[in-house]
């Protein structure tokens, strides 16, 4: 029962992208959608099982590589972290299926849309059930591969194209670390499969090793080396431009892949490798700081995008980091609680947003929206639930898991703490007031479209809005349900069993009451000031931005990441490539080589040639020449 | 002496073409003639299989040996296999089928006898990788050249007699030093039975010399960077078929000979030696992948990324440890599967637009579905993604080289990026993105004898990739024993 978990959205995929011109489109969609939700069905009473029943299991499914002592297998590990991992990831799965019914009602091509969906699932579900990590790197390598694929989706797109070689090549880059790190552990440890490597770690944990020339200690270079990886995958400043161009796919997409499950492997890898993490504080430090960095980044950039999906994707970005954060802080249970309550409310956004740029008729752009609050009540609605959720609203899911991260933040008690939490907060702000910007620009103000009359908006059927309705239950719910069994203070890790491991218990202080406040009043606070800004005084924004015209510009243009990058790899690697093939491959090897010395032959037979004129005087010459050279050598020895 | 199973393997393609030769069509069309061909292959693709399936995988020696005396105690005629030459024969009869089926669509003078020295050319082959005799595998090492000579010389492009003088000079400058090493092993041990000089080893003092002389030819046989610019010359030359032959075979002989000759007789050399080994690989690996960025022909394109990925080969191998060596043999075969399908995917489209060059496609995936969704196959298990061949064999070189040296590892590693941009970026050039040229909208999508041929190679690309044990198992044993033959002459010199 366990496995067809994981088959059944392969046998999907396989029926709807092979068979899909036999049985139709309408077929293919039902058949992936009801296969997907099967698996989701079944994933929540593994779930049950494990919290009811403590169940966990390793199932060996077939060996992989074994290759001298490489021993790999592929296998479905399930344990309490897996299978959270697994309702995330089918649930929101079998919903996108079904929204994308409706959403992509007008594309040719619904099929192979649908078994690239499928396709993900598995190598999603692949990548959570690991027991090993070579498998933990198919999946992410298969979650990567249909990333670019959905990313491409439209391919007479040139955007579109450019933007899917960009994430596949920027993961690259990420799994380049992960690689490595993989290698590494092999290395350290001789094996690869989690629980042998896990229970070796203290007999390494004082080993040193010397890499390019600097010694350091091998537990930190596993995880940093894992962390790159991670860092890839989940967009983390540094490797974070490839997620708001991904956006070129279409929205559905974007809820599955780049909100709610793809981009969250990462924390999830260093959850699942807590073992290993919790041995090398450095790099604890060093993934709060980078997570501190991108939650803060991201948000700042949000602010001023006027793409409504570039908006979610950058919050997106800002939420991860909040996840990476509580795991740097130790609080890897908090992480994946955020990780749970993010699914659903940005699925829930992306997915609404999705619907107001169904109704707009493709228009993205939230500078020509507006005022369509009325004409699309279930989409406002659901939006807003998703918006307070996201922004920690109290009660809504949000409110429980980043609240909590930022209290484990203040609670761990170093610098590193203080300022993670401070910069947590503040980033809460922030994410409240583009949030609700996008909320007031999006359906509120004057109607500014001028390609689609407002009466020609409309509300999306219904194959559409239930998805979304039950995404908002999630996103209402989840952090209220889950808290107690996610980050209970009281039974210290039960839920949790061995899957996440503290070297020493979580803080069960809490914080002072002016502290635990704070962000939420915060960001109650800040529904009135975006109102203020963005639909009583519109011009104030705009008054900032011209007064601020070097940040303004400094935050549009993202950073300028993109840019930077441009001139410093792709620009000066295709350089490098044209001189190495011009330069050295064609002047200098085949200059030398080759060429140069089938030249210098025919050189010398052309002077060799000369020799032989054909006069007699000439010969004779040359005799006499030979003939009084050697006759002085004889005279003078 | 039992039925001598190796010699007809050799044998048996030489017999087909002879009876091409003497033979004539009636009705001068050739079609009879490539049946003939076709069978041939077929019947020894089958018998290859035979010897798999009989082959003891258990014990490391050498099996199915047949010893016959030449010239009286001066060479034997001497063939076998082990687990590492039974993969790299198959792999031989298994695209030497598909290349001949591939013909009818490329080339169109003068077919019958291009079968001849595409059969030649599989006898040949077959005979380097069971040779047990140095002389012997010399003999067909160097007479493989001839029918590849012939292939881009009479049915090449418009370059091709520069290309196929620069491939046949290389490879022989290469391969002149090789004689003279073999010569003055006889002269020093007395023999060139490779499996007597396997037990007697060959004496400290003179193996860094040996060692060079077979590493030139072999090093411009891989080819290795600096002497590797005869392979996109000779590509972009050579027809279809010629290409398939030359990265899926011919290539592999080189790396099958730095395995076999290499690390089996100069354990001491290789040892000395693997420094330079490995810097040449690791720049072969960056080097030819950014210049794999930048080409505008697709075969060059191809031809480039072949020699990025020998530069793993060649550095697997010298990591002498179980993985890297298991790694470049995998790595080997499934570089002999994709490479050749990529070039025949090349040649699809080639033969019906006549262009190579990457900017006179694009667009046209909803015009040759079949097609794009097998180019996109191959595509990524050029560039390594996990199940898939190719991504086995990388993953386990670099493993093996990550235990021997962090800093080699970490920097063929960037070679995966690389890979990954130059080969999607071909693929959105090619397939995606707004059509280029109402041309292009006349294209078929692939023909039946196309389909076929690029299934057969895609199946055992992905089965291997989610199934590599048959593979491993094979050679497991003689790697292991290889790597522990090394360890013991290395300590006793």
């Amino acid at each position: 029962m366990e496995l067809s978990i994981i088959f059944l959205p392969l046998i999907a995929s396989i029926i709807s992208g092979f068979f899909g011109r036999y049985i139709g489109d309408r077929n293919s969609e039902i058949v992936t959608s009801a296969l997907v939700s099967i698996s989701s069905l079944l994933s929540i009473y593994v779930l049950y099982q494990v919290i009811v029943n403590q169940y966990e299991e390793n199932i060996v499914i077939a060996t992989w590589i074994s290759s001298g002592s490489l021993d790999v297998n592929w296998s479905m590990l399930i344990d309490p972290l897996s299978a959270v991992m697994l309702v995330v990831v089918t649930s929101v799965s079998a919903l996108v299926h079904i929204y994308s019914i409706g959403y992509m009602s007008h594309d040719p091509h619904k099929p192979r849309f649908m078994a690239y969906l499928s396709l993900f699932t598995f190598a999603m579900l692949m990548l959570v059930t690991s027991d090993n990590f070579i498998q933990l790197f198919f999946g992410w390598e298969g979650v990567g591969l249909c990333s670019y694929f959905l990313i491409g989706f439209w391919f007479k797109k040139e955007s579109a194209n450019a933007a899917a070689i960009k994430a596949f090549v920027v993961n690259r880059v990420g799994d380049f670390g992960f690689a490595l790190g993989i290698f590494l552990v092999f290395y350290l440890f001789g094996t690869v499969n989690y629980d042998e490597v896990f229970q070796q770690i203290p007999t390494v944990v004082d080993k040193n090793l010397s890499f390019l020339g600097f010694e350091v200690k091998a537990i930190d270079l596993v995880c940093l080396l894992l962390f790159i990886g991670a860092m890839g995958k989940s967009a983390q400043i540094l490797l974070h431009t490839w997620l708001p161009d991904a956006m070129e796919g279409p929205t559905p997409v974007s809820a599955l892949i780049h909100a709610a499950t793809m981009v969250t492997a990462g924390v999830f890898l260093v959850v699942r490798c807590s073992p290993i993490y919790e041995f090398s504080p450095v790099i604890l430090n060093l993934i709060t700081v980078v997570g501190m960095t991108t939650a803060f980044f991201a948000a700042t950039v949000a602010l001023v995008q006027t793409d409504i999906k570039k908006i979610i994707a950058y919050s997106t970005c800002s939420q991860l980091g909040y996840m990476f954060f509580a795991a740097g802080v130790g609080a890897y249970n908090v992480a994946m609680f955020h990780l749970f309550t993010h699914a659903f409310f940005k699925a829930l956004l992306f997915l609404g947003s999705g619907s107001v740029i169904h109704a707009f008729k493709d228009e993205q752009n939230i500078n020509n929206m507006g005022g369509v609050w009325r004409k699309l009540p279930y989409t406002y609605a659901l939006m807003i639930i998703g918006t307070l959720a996201l922004t920690g609203f109290p009660f809504l899911s949000g409110f429980y898991s980043k609240d909590a991260i930022i209290e484990f933040a203040y609670l761990k008690g170093n610098t590193t703490g203080y300022y993670a939490a401070g910069i947590g907060i503040v980033t809460a702000f922030l994410t409240s007031v583009y949030s609700w910007r996008l909320i007031f620009k999006t359906f509120h103000g004057e109607y500014n479209n001028k390609e689609v009359k407002i009466e020609e908006t409309h509300e999306s059927p219904l194959v559409m809005l239930v998805p979304l309705f039950l995404l908002s239950i999630g996103a209402i719910f989840a952090g209220v349900l889950f808290k107690d069994l996610f980050i209970g203070h009281g039974g210290e890790n039960y839920f949790w069993s061995e899957s996440i491991k503290f070297l020493e218990p979580l803080s069960t202080d809490h914080p002072p009451t002016w502290f635990l406040l704070l962000t939420p009043s915060l960001v109650i606070l800040s529904i009135p000031i975006a109102y203020y800004l963005f639909v009583k005084n519109k011009e104030l924004p705009n008054e900032i931005a011209s007064m601020n015209k070097p940040l303004y510009n400094f935050l549009v243009n993202k950073w300028y990441f993109d840019e930077l990058y441009e001139v410093i790899f792709i620009k000066s690697l295709k350089k490098l490539g044209t001189f190495l093939w011009k330069v050295c491959d064609g002047t200098i090897i085949d200059g030398f080589g080759p060429d140069g010395i089938s030249s210098f032959i025919k050189k010398c037979s052309i002077k060799a040639n000369k020799f032989q004129s054909g006069f007699i005087y000439q010969y004779a010459f040359v005799m006499l020449l030979g003939f009084s050279a050697l006759l002085t050598f004889l005279i003078v020895k | 002496m039992s039925f001598p199973i190796l010699s007809s393997l050799i044998l048996l393609p030489t017999i087909g073409a002879l009876f091409l030769f003497f033979t004539k069509d009636k009705d001068g069309n050739n079609s009879t003639a490539k049946y003939v061909a076709l069978f041939t292959s077929i019947v020894n693709f089958l018998i290859s299989i035979y010897l798999w399936i009989y082959f003891d995988q258990s014990v490391s020696n050498f099996q199915f040996v047949e010893d016959r005396t030449w010239i009286e105690g001066f060479i034997n005629y001497k063939v076998g296999v082990d687990g590492i030459s039974i993969l790299f024969i198959i792999l031989t009869t298994f695209i030497t089928p598909l290349c001949i089926i591939s013909v009818n669509n490329s080339v169109k003078n003068r077919l019958r006898d291009f079968l001849i020295a595409i059969l030649i050319m599989e006898s040949f082959m077959i005979g380097v990788f069971c040779a047990l005799d140095l002389v012997v595998f010399y003999l067909f090492f160097e007479a493989g050249l001839i029918p590849m000579f012939l292939i881009i010389g009479i049915w090449g492009g418009p370059k091709r007699v520069y290309s196929a003088f620069k491939f046949f000079l290389y490879t022989l400058l290469g391969s002149v030093l090789m004689l003279v090493a073999i010569i003055s092993i006889y002269w020093i041990s007395g023999t060139t039975d490779v499996v007597k000089l396997y037990e007697i080893g060959i004496d400290a003092k003179y193996q860094n010399l040996l060692w060079l002389a077979f590493f030139s030819s072999f090093a411009v046989k891989t080819p290795m960077w600096p002497v590797h610019t005869w392979l996109p010359d000779a590509h972009v030359e050579a027809p279809t078929a010629g290409s398939v032959l030359l990265a899926a075979i011919l290539l592999k002989m080189a790396g099958y000979g730095f395995i076999r000759f290499s690390l089996g007789l100069f354990p001491v050399a290789s040892e000395v030696f693997t420094p330079l080994i490995y810097t040449l690989s690791v720049i072969a690996i960056i080097f030819t992948s950014l210049i794999a960025l930048m080409q505008e022909d697709m075969k060059k394109l191809i031809a480039y990324s072949s020699v990025a990925h020998m530069g793993f080969v060649t550095l697997g191998i010298f990591t002498l440890q179980q993985q890297g060596i298991e790694g470049s043999i995998i790595q080997m075969i499934s570089h002999g599967l994709v490479s050749a399908a990529l070039f025949l995917c090349v040649g699809v489209v080639y033969d019906r637009m006549h262009s190579r060059m990457i900017n006179s496609y694009g667009g046209i995936v909803a015009i040759i579905p079949k097609y794009s969704i097998l180019f996109m196959l191959f595509t990524l298990a050029a560039l390594g993604l996990p199940g898939t061949s190719g991504f086995i064999g990388e993953f386990l070189i670099l493993m093996g080289a990550f235990k021997d040296n962090f800093l080699v590892a970490v920097l063929a590693s960037l070679g995966v990026i690389l890979g990954a941009a130059y080969m999607l970026w071909l693929y959105k050039r090619v397939i995606f993105g707004k059509l280029v040229n109402e041309d292009l909208k006349q294209m078929l999508d692939l023909n039946k004898s196309e389909y076929l041929i690029l299934t057969c190679l895609a199946i055992p690309t992905l089965f291997f990739g989610f199934y590599p044990d048959p593979l491993i198992n094979t050679i497991e044993v003689s790697v292991s024993d290889l790597i522990n033959m090394h360890n013991i002459n290395l300590a006793s010199k």
